[in-house]
């Protein structure tokens, strides 16, 4: 072993020798370009950062599929999809200012731990100059985080909780989702009307900070319908069988019960939920209700017949008739065979965001990448006029409220949309307290 | 030299060698080359490996002295990050004082941990350290996020109180530093059509590394050292001869849960963020399974194991289907399908495979682990039975033989 | 009271999951002395026996609809299984219908089978081997398994409903007096309970009142004098090792309504089952019952609004809590015999 070592130390020293004449010191990562990852050549590379394995992989997988049509589109190849109806029109289909896009795929594993040495990787290792993807708030806020230090952008992918574009707000992340807030300010009066103004709501939480934000916000929103809020009740990430938590449900009056579930937890205590009958029961003469504020057709899937005529809120759905949402599904569902889900089509959208902010700054720059995303104000991308707000990094755009559909036509075909929120409903103050308590800071060019 | 004997100080050197020369050693592909993807010479992956080397060194001073196996060591480096963390966030952006205060929490609360799961043996002991080790996860998780920050982790902010470093400059988060030598400064040398990194947080890690690694070989030839084994092969005698074993056990517990919160604090010390799935049993699971996988009992052993798991983490999970393309382009058409078809199971979202795999085939094909492996290579090459040493018994845990019929 | 009463029923439910895992996890324990981390990845691999059936009934053709257009605006495709172009609507229509109770049929076979293949193929040769080994090779097939089902599967949860017929529940309430509609149970929780049950009451008799039984439970006890009076130990620990897999099989297919099937759903039984098998008592089948239900029973009280109000996140730490007390005070959990492994 130690024989070896040293014919190996020997080659390299030699190695290090020739080597010298032509070694390019660089003190600190900043030192010779610009800014972190300056591209060089004819080629940009971008970092796709999504769950590959652990619960969300499925989403992940078709974040990735996304992404994959994004590049195709940006390179000029396939049938350019969204970017025909965007309203921006500097994207010409020849990459980001001339340059090929690339791009390099790293897995989250939906742990904050691996996704930050994963965006690391692609920062030090294959030279990222954009960050985006992740399936949950907790892994979106740290990789946020980690891309503000390293100075780069970061595009966050499918993160609901309020606290990514509030209290955990940086200067170099954007967010193309909605969020907790915009989720309860669509629902309720949708839900005003159909539920009246005179429930009882009784919540169900995942017990984490994108839980206790949802919590929060439907019931300050249902609350302020006249709702009262009997019981909001904290269950175990992965509980699995959540029927001790279901069962004390049936011992108050509560005639609503909200599931602030998401993934498999939401599956499996709305399973349960109409296992144990909640959805036939009748409460001081008014019908049980049960909602879940945030859905995702891929999750209902797993919920199977249970989510017939459940409400909730959804940030796109493929049935949308605009434009820009019929070009998506077309070159989405003819690439790969189905439809997108909400994952693909925000991760879409924030990657041509990216590319055509760059083109408008004519610079890589992230100072100047993320100037031109403040305030910008575009069209075509599936949820009518949008804007991203520069006070917090935020999209502010139409929400969907959505409903569990009766008779589905294919397996696709499980949500209906009930109402499109205008932005404007939907519209909070930068200071709205439950954003309270961050600051973006500087952009940071590394 | 350094109250080693000949053959450590040899051993010992070799490991320095090997460590200062890492950014070049695992950089051996050239820029732009199709192989670049295997380059794992970046400052996270190898600060990644010099620090898991820590964590599964001081696991195996407990599990491969003693025999007990702690199934929550994860804990402690958890527990370790967060103390770090707040350091940062209180007290200063040096690294010195979070990482001294990582490895004293960290030690009492595995002296409180151990002193009460010492007192079963076996796998009652293995589901004891489990179960704290599950609670502190679930409670860091939940209930305990204003001092864990939950789910995302904790992290810096800007209005951190820091009282030594004085009040933030700018609209920046400071970086972690020693003595105002940042962690993530780097010196990036081309040469050859190779790019060297040299960072200074990889090599201020490699240097505790080393100091860890030099600690831990003066323990296993050490008075002490000698009675954990002693309890390790059997107790019952150890009883019989008048010697007290827990004292032994229980220090060896703390040693190892310090360096469990050591690699925790230099976790937090290149990259300041601590997160509640450092502490889930997975996490436990994975440092047992570095320490099995390059061999436990031996020292080098453990370190092998983890720069395997996590070069296998990071680097085959990023090999897409699109590289593979670029790789197998040479092929005919269906061939190419079929070729790429194959290797995207065992990496990208497939990587866990390839982990699996070697797992099985490792330990089914090399009792003893990889250093076993390593040992028949160069006994392979050197053509000829070497004397074994006997401190390095190939066969630490004295079992028979294996049967034939282990293909 | 009623509260009480409905936990109670929730405690029994969820400790009959645990049982049934735990059964299959300490019979291994006790008779192989193996510490199989694969035993979860089987337990998943018994629910998607269930996904497996209700996905090969439902096995369509398609026929194109020209009045109808799919999400591209192209000519939709109708499906229609093949066990209703066969068998008629009604029936096939119930067939599918009744897919997890049949999956049950389907399973015994398949586990057992793959319960015969992990023992010859890989767990037979890790007899002598240390603990740590055994640990490390079953982890690996643990994974890799995982990934299989993953690949031909996807990650997301799949529904996995039970018949029409046992939808609703069962009306404890007005039986006891109660109001009616104040303590009512799923039928097919109180048909999962009386299941397990049944299993649990039939392994017991097998191992107590069949020769075979006798034989392994001899095993169990001395492996060595067993083999030395001629009777070939090997063979009766593979039946058993498959007969393990049956039990964590069949409880998988069950349980499947419940929880709907998802590929790491084995690795978060994992640990709770290893959990629920020592605070039994190593090697002790009825130590691994008991454990299963008071465990069980235990985390439905400590979820109770009432109790978290006092403690919170009791619900969280229940388990681990009860197992560190059981642990410290009866040294070998609840039933163990001395010096099963315990070095």
């Amino acid at each position: 072993m130690s024989k070896f070592d040293l014919t190996r130390r020997g080659v390299l020293k030699t190695g290090a020798i020739t080597g010298a004449g032509l070694a390019l010191p660089t003190i600190f990562t900043s030192g010779a370009s610009a800014f972190t990852n300056e591209p060089m050549g004819g080629t940009v590379t971008l970092g796709f950062n999504v769950p590959q394995s652990g619960a969300y992989a499925d989403e992940g997988a078709d974040e990735l599929r996304a992404y994959q049509l994004a590049v195709e589109h940006l390179n000029g190849e396939g049938d350019g999809g969204m970017l025909n109806t965007f309203s921006s029109k500097v994207l010409e289909g020849n990459g980001i200012l001339g340059k090929k896009v690339q791009y390099v795929t790293g897995d989250t594993q939906t742990k904050s731990d691996a996704a930050r040495a994963s965006a690391k990787s692609m920062i030090e290792k294959d030279g990222a100059i954009m960050i985006t993807g992740g399936s949950s708030s907790g892994v979106a806020i740290a990789v946020q985080g980690l891309c503000q230090e390293a100075g780069v952008i970061f595009m966050a992918g499918l993160t609901h909780s309020n606290d990514t574009t509030g209290k955990d707000k940086k200067a170099n992340g954007f967010r193309h989702f909605f969020n907790a807030y915009m989720s309860g300010a669509a629902l309720a009066p949708v839900l005003k009307n159909l539920y009246g103004d005179d429930r009882k709501a009784y919540h169900l939480t995942a017990d984490y900070s994108w839980g206790w934000t949802q919590e929060e916000s439907i019931a300050a929103a249902t609350e302020a319908l006249g709702w009262e809020t009997v019981a909001k009740v904290r269950t175990p990430l992965g509980a699995g069988d959540f029927s001790s938590y279901i069962t004390p449900v049936l011992q108050t009056d509560a005639d609503v019960l909200v599931l602030n579930h998401y993934g498999g937890d939401m599956v499996n205590s709305l399973t349960n939920a109409v296992q144990f009958g909640l959805r036939d029961k009748m409460v001081n003469g008014k019908k049980f209700e049960i909602i879940v504020p945030l859905f995702s057709r891929l999750m209902a899937k797993g919920a199977g017949e249970n989510i017939k005529g459940i409400h909730g809120s959804t940030n796109w759905h493929w049935s949308l008739t605009d434009e820009g949402s019929q070009a998506f599904v077309k070159s989405f569902g003819t690439k790969y065979g189905f439809p997108p889900s909400q994952a693909a089509h925000t991760v879409y959208c924030q990657t041509l965001l990216y590319a055509d902010a760059v083109a408008r700054a004519g610079s890589f720059n992230p100072c100047a990448v993320a100037e031109a995303l403040e305030g910008f104000e575009f069209d075509g991308l599936g949820n009518g006029k949008t804007l991203y707000r520069a006070d917090d990094h935020q999209c502010f755009k139409d929400v969907l409220v959505v409903r569990g559909k009766e008779n589905p036509t294919s397996e696709y075909d499980l949500l209906e949309v009930v109402e499109v929120t205008p932005a404007a409903q939907v519209t909070y103050a930068p200071d709205h307290p439950m954003f309270a308590g961050g600051a973006l800071g500087q952009c940071n060019a590394g | 030299m350094f109250g080693l004997n000949k053959k450590d100080t040899t051993f010992l050197l070799i490991v320095i060698a090997l460590t200062l020369f890492t950014p070049i050693l695992m950089q051996p592909f050239a820029e732009g080359s199709g192989l670049a993807q295997f380059n794992g010479g970046y400052p996270d992956l190898m600060q990644k490996v010099a620090i898991f080397g820590i964590f599964a060194v001081g696991f195996n001073i407990l599990f491969g002295l003693t025999g007990y196996l702690s199934f929550g060591h994860a804990a402690f480096l958890g527990i370790g990050s967060y103390a770090a963390v707040w350091m940062f966030k209180l007290l200063t952006m040096n690294v010195i004082p979070a990482i001294l205060l990582a490895m004293v929490v960290s030690g009492i609360f595995a002296a409180a941990i151990g002193y009460v799961s010492l007192r079963r043996s076996g796998i009652y002991f293995s589901i004891l350290t489990l179960a704290f080790a599950q609670m502190c996860y679930k409670m860091a998780y939940s209930v305990l996020t204003p001092l864990t920050n939950g789910e995302t982790g904790l992290q810096l902010s800007l209005d951190d109180p820091r009282v030594l470093d004085g009040a933030s400059e700018g609209h920046s988060l400071p970086v972690t530093n020693i003595f105002g030598l940042p962690m993530n400064a780097s010196y990036k040398l081309e040469a050859l059509g190779h790019v060297f990194t040299f960072n200074v947080g990889f090599y201020f890690s490699a240097v505790i590394a080393i100091i860890a690694f030099y600690v831990a070989i003066r323990l296993f030839r050490s008075p002490f050292g000698m009675m954990l084994r002693a309890v390790k092969s059997n107790q019952q005698r150890m009883t019989y001869t008048g010697l007290d074993p827990k004292p032994y056990t229980l220090a060896a517990f703390v040693i190892s849960g310090m360096y469990a919160g050591l690699a925790g604090g230099l976790l937090a010390a290149m990259d300041p963020l601590a997160g509640a799935d450092r502490m889930l049993w997975t996490a436990s699971g994975e440092v047992v399974i570095m320490t099995i996988l390059g061999g436990a009992g031996t020292l080098m052993g453990p370190v092998l194991g983890a720069g395997v798991i996590k070069y296998l983490e990071n680097i085959f999970s990023k090999i897409n289907e699109g590289v593979l393309h670029q790789w197998f382009s040479f092929l005919p058409d269906g061939l190419e399908d079929l070729v790429i078809w194959i290797f995207a199971r065992f990496t990208g979202e497939g990587w866990h495979l390839t982990l699996g795999v070697t797992f099985m085939l490792v330990v089914t094909f090399l009792p003893g682990g990889l250093i076993e492996g390593l040992k028949r290579l160069n006994k392979r090459i050197k053509g000829g039975s070497k004397k074994r040493d006997k401190y390095d018994d190939p066969d630490p845990e004295h079992r028979p033989e294996p049967g034939k019929h282990v293909a | 009271m009623e509260t009480i009463l409905l936990q109670l029923l929730n405690g029994l439910d969820k400790g009959s999951a645990y049982a049934l895992i735990a059964l299959g996890l300490t019979l291994i324990f006790g008779t192989l002395g193996v510490v199989n981390f694969a035993h979860g990845a089987i337990f998943m691999i018994g629910a998607f026996c269930a996904v497996t059936l209700s996905r090969l009934l439902s096995l369509s053709f398609e026929t194109i609809d020209p009045t109808k257009v799919d999400f591209l605006g192209n000519p939709a495709k109708i499906k229609t299984p093949y066990v209703e172009a066969w068998f008629g609507h009604d029936f096939g229509g119930a067939l599918i219908d009744w897919a997890v109770p049949l999956a049950i049929l389907f399973s015994i076979p398949i586990m057992i089978a793959v319960g015969f293949a992990m023992e010859r193929g890989l767990i037979k040769h890790f007899y002598k081997r240390p603990h740590a080994d055994q640990i490390l090779v079953t982890f690996g097939l643990a994974i890799v398994l995982q990934e299989i089902i993953k690949y031909f599967y996807g990650a997301n949860p799949i529904s996995t409903p039970a018949p029409d017929a046992f939808k609703g529940s069962f009306d404890f309430g007005a039986m006891l007096g109660f109001d009616p509609n104040m303590i009512i149970y799923p039928y097919w929780r109180l048909i999962y309970f009386g299941f397990a049950a049944v299993v649990i009451g039939a392994v017991f008799s097998f191992l107590q009142f069949t020769t075979f039984g006798m034989v392994v439970r001899a095993g169990m006890a001395d492996r060595e004098t067993v083999g030395l009076l001629g009777i070939n130990i090997d063979r009766r620990f593979t039946i058993m090792f498959g007969l393990a897999a049956a039990v964590a099989g069949v409880a998988g297919v069950m349980y499947a309504p419940i929880l709907s099937p998802n590929y790491h759903m084995g690795m978060d039984f994992l640990v709770l089952s290893f959990v629920v098998v020592v605070v039994g008592g190593m090697g002790s089948l009825p130590g691994a019952v008991a454990a299963g239900f008071l465990l069980g029973i235990l985390e439905s009280f400590a979820s109770m609004n009432e109790i978290k109000a006092i403690i919170p996140g009791i619900d969280q730490i229940i388990i681990y809590v009860v197992a560190i007390i059981i642990l410290l005070t009866r040294p070998r959990g609840l039933m163990g015999r001395k010096g099963v492994m315990e070095d």
